[in-house]
């Protein structure tokens, strides 16, 4: 692959993404609430673009020991996919929202890190991030939220996942989902 | 195909109000359906109404009855809001005077009754004719009351609420050949009911992973075989369709058989897996075929070939190059549905700009045309529609790919079960076109 067709497919990935996250933010407002099928199908369009996104960064720098694992941390976080953390890519995506459960995504997922071990793959490796490779795709402002003056950063309590919905709603906290304008 | 179509007056859905041009929200007409002697047209629309039209003897359809199904709801344990758009009617089969029709939104189903009243009783003995009590010293003589004709009434009822079995958004219902159960579908489940009952359901189709980090495909639809009550299929999201069989086991998540066509490696994009996904499912009237439609086409399946489709046609393969800006306006996620004509000999499905195409299996021939009020004047023929890729020859009257509109699509069309009269549904109007010259199937 040319270095040229590769920046473009780069650059076409990192749209759909864009666009993707956005849809995404955008389907938690729909009337109706959130579509399974079509958080899904987002998730999917969200997953091949981040593949082909990594693998034409790849292409440009041939040399470049990048982590199969770290790189995934970035893009999949704003879209609450910790799961893809595994050496080799699990088939299945996951989509970024569920629909039965009376927790919102963000503190699920935010659970599933920290909390929920039973589901925690036993392969999974350490999620430091390593090496120059695995920076931040320049599209993506920084993850952490901005402060309120006086306020302080705490760690996301254990039972947080079981919190109603409403609840869920009102901590959204802007690192979780970053629109992408 | 060649046929010549006639077009009936377009039918305004909402009726009465011909001045409005703006299209509001709830008018949108969100799904069709015959019954099963083509003597009524059933319509939902995204406001929760239904509106039932009748066939007259001179051949037209005209409305019979129309009715509030379903309310907008508000789940306060999970603070949704229940969408009271009409995702499915379908029919039961007649058994006595009155019609009985399923209608489900997100949630909840509903067995409606559809009667009639054409007499009333009159010479009340204690009543006048104004319904006030009489004076009961008038009362001289005992009178039996008399059935005398009156106006016809149309009176709708609600019979059964189906309610709490769905925790996902239900997608499809379908009535047995039994005629005693249904069952509907949501993304991830599928209930089995029996008509008299609302307190219970069977849960017979259950894909929801122990780990929804796991989940990869949904179900988007599923229908009973028409003859076989035991078998039932149901599509995917990933483009596969599972055959179930009732009496293998109480729960089908097994498959019978599963009818899958191995994916082009070289069509492989973004957005591969949005557009192999079926959007809707049917069952053959032999009950031999399965019709189903993905994004770009539209496939026939044999019942004893699990390995790929019969047929394949294309729907609007000018669209393939441009699935990223579909994927921006949304477009990519419609959901077409698909309809067999009586004899099965042709199939119909909905495109944008307000085309719908029809394909003979037998001729091989394919027609596009054009539901619009511009292109239908009543007792006017179709005319067929091409559209060219841009920068393509072009004739005259041809539509470029570019010139398309795709706020105007036809997601839901309905054949009638015996004649060659297709109901089209193009946003909030309700288009019936009949073939004079060939009425009956061959």
């Amino acid at each position: 692959m040319s270095s040229t067709t590769a920046m473009e497919v780069n650059v076409e990935a990192r749209r759909i993404l864009a666009v993707s996250i956005s849809k995404l933010y955008a389907s938690r407002t729909q009337r109706g609430g959130l579509r399974l099928h079509r958080s899904l199908l987002l998730s999917l369009v969200m997953r091949s673009a981040r593949d082909i996104y990594h693998s034409s960064r790849e292409t440009e720098r041939p040399s470049g020991a990048q982590e199969e694992s770290a790189p995934e941390d970035q893009p999949m976080d704003t879209s609450s996919n910790p799961g893809e953390l595994k050496p080799q890519p699990r088939p299945e995506p996951q989509p970024p929202v569920t629909e039965d459960s009376d927790h919102n995504e963000e503190d699920e997922y935010d659970c599933e890190n920290t909390e929920d071990k039973e589901n925690l793959s036993p392969l999974r490796p350490s999620r430091k991030r390593r090496g120059k490779a695995s920076a931040a795709p320049d599209f993506l402002p920084s993850k952490r939220a901005r402060l309120e003056p006086g306020e302080e950063r705490y760690a996301a309590p254990p039972g947080s996942c079981r919190a109603g919905a409403a609840d869920a709603f009102t901590s959204l906290s802007p690192n979780r989902l970053i629109p992408a304008f | 195909m060649g046929e010549d179509t006639d077009a009936t007056p377009t039918l305004n859905h909402h009726g009465f109000l011909p001045d409005h041009n703006y299209v509001t929200d709830a008018d949108i007409i969100s799904t069709v359906e015959f019954n099963h002697t083509g003597e009524l047209l059933a319509t939902g629309d995204k406001g929760g109404r239904v509106v039932i039209f009748q066939r007259e003897p001179e051949g037209e359809y005209n409305v019979y009855s129309t009715f509030q199904s379903h309310e907008p709801e508000f789940d306060y344990l999970k603070s949704l809001e229940i969408e009271e758009k009409i995702n499915k009617i379908r029919w039961l089969p007649q058994q006595n005077a009155a019609h009985f029709l399923l209608s489900t939104n997100d949630k909840t189903i509903k067995l409606w009754k559809v009667s009639e009243r054409d007499k009333r009783p009159e010479g009340y003995n204690l009543k006048d004719e104004e319904g006030h009590i009489k004076d009961i010293s008038t009362v001289t003589s005992l009178q039996v009351p008399v059935l005398m004709p009156m106006d016809l009434m149309v009176e709708v009822s609600p019979r059964r609420v189906y309610a709490n079995a769905h925790t996902y958004h239900v997608n499809s219902i379908s009535v047995n050949s039994d005629y005693e159960t249904y069952m509907s579908a949501d993304d991830l489940r599928i209930n089995l009911w029996h008509l008299d009952i609302t307190d219970r359901s069977f849960n017979i189709v259950d894909i929801k992973p122990a780990n929804m980090e796991d989940l990869t495909e949904v179900i988007t639809s599923a229908e009973f075989h028409p003859h076989h009550c035991n078998l039932f299929v149901y599509s995917s999201s990933k483009g596969t369709l599972r055959l179930c069989d009732m009496r293998e086991a109480a729960l089908c998540d097994k498959h019978s058989k599963l009818f899958e066509e191995p994916e082009d490696p070289s069509a492989r994009s973004f957005f591969s897996e949005i557009i192999s996904s079926v959007s809707d499912v049917k069952f053959s009237h032999s009950g031999r075929y399965l019709l189903t439609r993905d994004y770009l086409t539209a496939k026939v399946w044999d019942l004893n070939m699990e390995s790929k489709p019969l047929e394949t046609y294309q729907v609007h393969d000018y669209l393939r190059s441009k699935l990223c800006s579909l994927y921006e306006n949304d477009c990519i996620f419609d959901k077409f549905e698909c309809a067999w004509n009586g004899s099965d000999s042709v199939i119909m499905t909905g495109a944008y700009n307000n085309f719908f195409r029809m394909f003979d299996r037998n001729t091989k021939r394919d027609v596009t045309l054009e539901a619009s009020r511009e292109s239908s004047k009543p007792r006017a023929v179709l005319k067929p529609r091409r559209v060219c890729a841009a920068g393509g020859k072009r004739r005259k009257d041809d539509i470029s790919v570019d010139s398309l509109d795709f706020t105007k699509k036809i997601l839901h069309t309905a054949w009638h079960p015996n004649e060659n009269i297709i109901a089209i549904a193009a946003t909030n109007n309700l288009y019936i076109f009949q073939d004079k010259l060939n009425s009956e199937m061959h």
